[in-house]
C-alpha cells in the first residue's frame, strides 16, 4: 500500500483547470434569465474541483493503493461471504443493452432484460424451494424488511392484526431487528443453548398469539446449523407465526438443504455474497426475498410474468404490499448473479458449499489449539473462535485484528455474534486455496505466540500500515463530516 | 469437479479431511437433518463455458433497445447524460469494487476519503451542512426522510407534493404504512404544487411537506413559497432534487430546506434498467445525528496524520439494534464513488454548464414542437423535461419512433388520469440538433 499522504481533491484543484468534454452546443441558445425566474438562478457555484482527467486518475489510483480489496488479499470477514468476484461478471453487467436500458421502456423493447429477470428468479426459485421470488429489494436489509412487510400484511389480511412480534434469535444480525422495528413489529429475543443453538424450551415460552415470525439465520451466525429446524418450524406455525430465513449465509447449504424444505415461508438472499456480486466498498447489493404460496399475493408489484412468449409486469396485484423500490430492483447486480449461476451450474453450486464447509473445518481444526474454541462440533462456512484466552495476557480481540493488518490480510469479524466473548469469526469462502489458507493459519499461530511473549507487538499493532488507529472518539464527539476551505486553513 | 473460481485440489481435499479426523465430506453436513436434506442435484440450467456464456448473453442483450444505438427523449427520474470516460476506469479498479464496508480503516483509507469527498460534494451542491455516504436510491432516501421527520417531531402525517415521481410516491407510502404514518398528496395545480390547497391541509400535525425540485413534469417548483407555508406549522421541509439541476438553480438549502435527498444517477451512473443508482441524503447540522446509513468523518491517527473513519455509528442498526430508526446496512458505495469521480471531472464550471445545457437544448426543442404545432402543458420554467398531448396513445407513438430508431417519452397516462395521451419528454444535453430536429419531424403527425 502507498505511504503517502493523499491530498483531497479540493486542495488539488487549481482555478481554470478543467476535466470534462462537453456535448457541443449546435442549438440557438438564449439568455439564463429567459428560462428561469431571478430567485431560482443559482448565484455562488458550487465549490467542486478544478483538476485535469489525469490529475483525476492519480488521485484516485492513489486511493485505490490505500485500499484492502479482495483482489489485493485474504479476506475472511465472517458473515460477509468475501468470495471472489469473477470478472466475466463485470463484462457482461456492461453490455449495452444491459447497462444502458431504460427502465420505462416499452415492454417490447427490453424482452431481453425481462427474460434475464424471469429466468433469474426461476434459478433463485429452485435454489431456495421458494414458490415464487420478487427481485426488487435493493440489499439485504432491504429485502428483509420487505420480507417482514409481507408477513405483517398476510396476518392483517386474516384479520389477525395482533401478531406484532417477531422474534429474534440473541445471535442475530443487527439489521433483523432493525428490520422488524422499521416493519411496525416489536423484537423478542430467544436465547441460544450451550451448544450455540436456538433454546427449544425459549422459544416455546415466547412464542404465542402475538407472534408474527421467527427470524432465523441457517446456519446461524456462529456457522453451525440449526439441528432442531423442523421442531422450531412446527413451534413456530402452530402457534400461527411465520418463519423467516436470513439468507446471508445460503453459501454454507447450497444444494444441502433448502429453505423451503426447511419450513420457511419467506427467504431474502444476498446476491453480493453467495452469488457474487461485488461488495462494492459497501455496496450497492441486491437482496431478493422469495416466498410460499400463500403469501404471493402480497408480493411488491409490478409482479414479472410470462404471457406465451412475452415477458410482461403485472400491476394488478390489489394486495401487494406497494412498491418497495422504483423500477425493477438493482438490475446491475441482478445481471452479475445471474451470469455467476450461470457460470456455476447444479455441479458447481454444490462443489461451491462443500470447498467453503471443508475450508472453515479445517481451519476451525488447526486454529483450535492456539485459540479457544466456544463450541466443538463441526461448523458450516464459517466458525468463531473466542480470543479470552488471549485477554488474560492484556491483548484484546480487537489488536489481534489489527496485528494482521500487518501480515496483509483483512481481519476476520469480531465483537459480533454478540453471544460470544472476544469474538473472532472467520469465513474463508471457497475460492481460497490451502496454501492461501495455510498463511494465514500460520499468522493467527504467530500471533498467539507474540501474545504470549511479546505481547506489546500485538497490542501496538498495526505497525506497517498507512495510517496508524485513528481516534473514533474524536471524529465522534467533533465531526468533521465534509471539507471546507475553513478546516483546511486551520491545518 | 474442476471450475476455474474452485482451487481445491483432490489431494488439498485429502490432507484437509485428515486434518479435520473426518473421512468424507458428506461426513461434514451430518448435522444437516435426514428429513431437510436435499438430494439429488438443482433443476437449473447446466454450466456454461466462459465464452459459450459470453456469446448467449450477448445475443440476449441485444433483444433490448439501448440508448447507444437509439436516441432517447426518455427521463422520468433515469436518465441518458454524458458520463467521461474516466469513470468506469476508476470503478474498474479492484481495491475499490471488490472491498467490503470500510470497518477497518487502515486498509480502507481509499474508500474512506472517496466517501468523505462524495459527501463534500452533495454538500456543496444541495446548499447543505451534512451528507451521508448514499442510499439504495433516490425514492427510498425520500421515504427515509418521512421517516426521520416523523421521528424528530414526533408526528404522525406527511404531505406529499403529487408532482413527485409516482414510483416514489409509492414507495414513501410502503414505508410509511410499516410506520404507521398516515400519507396525504397535495394535488398540484397547472403542474405546480398548489400552494393554496397547502394552506387548507397543513396544521400543526403534520410532520413534513415533500416537495420534488424540479418536480416529475420537469417543473421549477416556488421553493420560497413553499417554504414560508411549511415552516409557519413547524413541520420540515424536504425536497428531492435532481443534483445536475441545482448545477443551474438556485440550491434547496438557500431555501431553508431541512432534508435535501434524491439521486446521484445523471452523475456517472448509467441507466443500467433502473439499478442500482445512487439515493444521496443531506440534511442541516441540527438533524446530523439522525441520518440514517454510514457517515464518514475526519480524525486523526497515533502520530497525529490525518485519516478517515465510519462515524456516529451509534446511529446505525449494527449499534441500535431495534432501536435504531432505519436498517439500512448495505448502500451504493461504488456508485457514489462513480459520481465522485464524475462530478469532479465536470468540477465546478462542468455541472454548471451540463445543467444549462440541458435547459437550453429542452428549450430547443419545445420551440420546435411549438413551430410543429404542439401546445407544451403546464408551460413555465422548467428544467429538461416537459409534456405535449398527442393524438394518438404514447404506447403506439413509442412503438413508431422506436423502428426509426428513437426511444420516445414517457407516458403519464399510467399514473395521472387526466393526462391520457400526455407524453413526458427529456432532452439531455447529449441530443444533437440533429437528432431533436429528426424527433419533431417524426412527432408532427401526432399533434392534436
Amino acid at each position: 500500500m502507498s505511504n503517502q499522504n493523499q491530498p483531497l481533491i479540493f486542495e488539488s484543484s487549481t482555478p481554470g483547470r478543467i476535466g470534462y468534454s462537453l456535448p457541443e452546443m449546435d442549438i440557438p441558445t438564449v439568455n439564463l434569465s429567459e428560462l428561469l425566474p431571478n430567485d431560482y438562478i443559482r448565484e455562488e457555484t458550487p465549490e467542486l474541483p478544478e483538476v485535469s482527467e489525469l490529475d483525476i486518475m492519480r488521485h484516485y489510483t492513489a486511493l485505490s493503493k490505500r485500499n484492502h480489496g479482495l483482489d489485493s488479499g485474504f479476506y475472511p470477514l465472517g458473515s460477509c461471504t468475501m468470495k471472489y468476484n469473477p470478472k466475466i461478471n463485470e463484462n457482461v453487467a456492461r453490455f449495452n443493452g444491459f447497462a444502458h436500458i431504460h427502465p420505462l421502456q416499452e415492454e417490447s423493447s427490453i424482452q431481453g432484460a425481462l427474460e434475464l429477470m424471469y429466468d433469474l428468479q426461476q434459478h433463485l426459485v429452485e435454489i431456495t424451494g421458494m414458490d415464487e421470488v420478487t427481485l426488487q429489494p435493493a440489499a439485504g436489509a432491504h429485502g428483509e424488511w420487505t420480507g417482514l412487510m409481507l408477513i405483517r400484511a398476510f396476518h392483517e389480511a386474516n384479520g389477525d392484526t395482533e401478531r406484532t412480534k417477531v422474534i429474534v434469535p440473541d445471535s442475530a444480525h443487527g439489521t433483523n431487528p432493525a428490520s422488524a422495528t422499521v416493519a411496525g413489529l416489536e423484537t423478542v429475543t430467544v436465547k441460544s443453548n450451550e451448544y450455540g443453538l436456538v433454546d427449544l424450551e425459549d422459544l416455546k415460552r415466547v412464542v404465542g398469539t402475538d407472534t408474527a415470525a421467527l427470524m432465523l439465520t441457517n446456519p446461524n451466525t456462529l456457522g453451525l446449523f440449526e439441528e432442531n429446524i423442523l421442531e422450531m418450524a412446527e413451534i413456530v406455525h402452530s402457534a400461527g407465526g411465520k418463519l423467516y430465513y436470513d439468507g446471508a449465509n445460503l453459501n454454507a447449504v447450497l444444494s444441502k438443504a433448502r429453505p423451503g424444505d426447511m419450513g420457511f415461508d419467506v427467504v431474502h438472499l444476498n446476491l453480493h455474497k453467495t452469488f457474487t456480486g461485488p461488495h462494492g466498498g459497501g455496496g450497492p447489493g441486491s437482496g431478493p426475498v422469495g416466498v410460499k404460496a400463500d403469501l404471493i399475493p402480497f408480493l411488491p408489484k409490478p409482479v414479472l410474468t410470462k404471457v406465451g412468449d412475452e415477458f410482461v409486469f403485472d400491476y394488478n396485484r390489489p394486495q401487494a404490499i406497494g412498491r418497495v423500490k422504483p423500477y425493477y430492483g438493482n438490475f446491475g447486480i441482478n445481471v452479475r448473479a445471474y451470469t455467476y449461476i450461470r457460470s456455476m451450474g447444479p455441479d458447481g453450486l454444490k462443489a461451491v458449499t462443500e470447498n467453503a464447509v471443508l475450508n472453515a473445518n479445517y481451519m476451525m481444526r488447526r486454529l483450535a489449539e492456539f485459540y479457544d474454541l466456544p463450541f466443538d462440533r463441526h461448523c458450516k462456512h464459517e466458525f468463531v473462535l473466542s480470543g479470552r484466552r488471549q485477554k488474560k495476557l492484556g491483548v484484546r480481540t480487537l489488536d489481534i485484528a489489527k496485528r494482521l493488518l500487518d501480515f496483509g490480510y483483512h481481519p476476520p469479524t469480531i465483537y459480533f455474534p454478540l453471544n460470544v466473548e472476544e469474538c473472532i469469526m472467520i469465513e474463508p469462502t471457497e475460492t481460497e486455496s490451502k496454501e492461501t489458507l495455510d498463511s494465514f493459519i500460520d499468522a493467527m499461530i504467530q500471533i498467539a505466540k507474540e501474545a504470549e511473549e511479546t505481547p506489546e507487538v500485538v497490542q501496538e499493532a498495526p505497525h506497517t500500515t498507512v495510517i496508524g488507529r485513528l481516534d473514533e472518539t474524536l471524529a465522534a464527539r467533533k465531526p468533521v463530516l465534509r471539507y471546507t476551505k475553513k478546516i483546511a486553513d486551520l491545518k | 469437479m474442476k471450475h476455474r473460481y474452485l482451487p481445491m485440489t483432490e489431494q488439498d481435499q485429502k490432507e484437509m479431511l485428515e486434518k479435520i479426523g473426518v473421512n468424507s465430506v458428506d461426513e461434514l453436513f451430518s448435522d444437516i437433518p435426514e428429513k431437510v436434506r436435499f438430494k439429488g442435484s438443482y433443476q437449473i440450467k447446466p454450466a456454461k463455458s466462459e465464452s459459450a456464456l459470453l456469446k448467449e448473453l450477448t445475443k440476449l442483450s441485444q433483444k433490448n433497445a439501448d440508448a447507444k444505438a437509439n436516441v432517447s427523449f426518455l427521463g422520468a427520474g433515469v436518465y441518458d447524460h454524458y458520463s467521461p470516460v474516466i469513470v468506469d476506469h476508476v470503478l474498474s479498479r479492484s481495491e475499490f469494487y471488490t472491498a467490503y464496508t470500510p470497518y477497518q480503516p487502515e486498509i480502507s483509507q481509499g474508500e474512506l476519503q472517496a466517501i468523505f469527498e462524495f459527501q463534500t460534494m452533495i454538500c456543496e451542491l444541495t446548499g447543505m451542512d451534512v451528507a451521508n455516504s448514499s442510499m439504495y436510491d433516490g425514492a427510498t432516501a425520500l421515504a427515509e426522510a418521512g421517516m426521520l421527520s416523523a421521528g424528530t417531531t414526533k408526528r404522525k402525517k406527511i404531505l406529499l407534493s403529487s408532482a413527485i415521481h409516482p414510483e416514489a410516491k409509492e414507495v414513501v407510502k410502503t414505508y410509511a404504512k410499516g410506520q404507521y404514518i398516515e400519507v396525504v398528496e397535495v394535488p398540484h395545480k397547472e403542474g405546480i404544487t398548489d400552494l393554496d390547497a397547502l394552506e387548507t391541509m397543513i396544521d400543526n400535525t403534520v410532520a413534513a411537506v415533500m416537495i420534488q425540485y424540479p418536480n416529475f413534469f420537469g417543473r421549477v417548483e416556488p421553493l420560497k413559497d413553499l417554504e414560508a407555508i411549511i415552516h409557519e406549522h413547524k413541520s420540515l421541509f424536504v425536497v428531492s432534487s435532481n443534483p445536475l439541476a441545482l448545477g443551474a438553480l438556485t440550491p434547496p438549502g438557500k431555501f431553508q430546506a431541512d432534508m435535501v435527498v434524491g439521486d446521484a444517477q445523471p452523475f456517472g451512473i448509467p441507466m443500467g434498467f433502473g439499478g442500482p443508482h445512487c439515493g444521496y441524503f443531506a440534511v442541516t447540522s441540527k438533524l446530523m445525528r439522525k441520518v440514517p446509513g454510514r457517515l464518514v468523518g475526519q480524525t486523526i491517527d497515533d502520530n497525529g496524520q490525518r485519516g478517515f473513519v465510519l462515524t456516529l455509528q451509534a446511529r446505525e442498526q449494527h449499534i441500535r439494534r431495534d432501536k435504531a430508526t432505519s436498517n439500512i446496512c448495505s448502500n451504493q458505495a461504488l456508485n457514489a464513488l462513480a459520481a465522485s469521480v464524475a462530478m469532479t471531472a465536470l468540477g465546478k464550471h462542468g455541472v454548471k454548464e451540463m445543467a444549462i445545457a440541458n435547459m437550453q437544448k429542452a428549450h430547443y426543442a419545445k420551440i420546435k414542437l411549438k413551430e410543429a404545432g404542439f401546445d407544451i402543458v403546464y408551460e413555465g420554467p422548467s428544467f429538461n423535461e416537459f409534456l405535449i398531448k398527442c393524438n394518438a396513445s404514447i404506447s403506439s407513438i413509442n412503438r413508431a419512433l422506436l423502428e426509426k430508431g428513437m426511444i420516445g417519452g414517457y407516458d403519464l397516462g399510467r399514473d395521472f388520469e387526466q393526462l391520457e395521451n400526455h407524453m413526458l419528454i427529456a432532452v439531455t444535453e447529449l441530443r444533437t440538433k440533429a437528432e431533436i430536429d429528426e424527433f419533431v419531424a417524426e412527432m408532427e403527425e401526432y399533434h392534436v
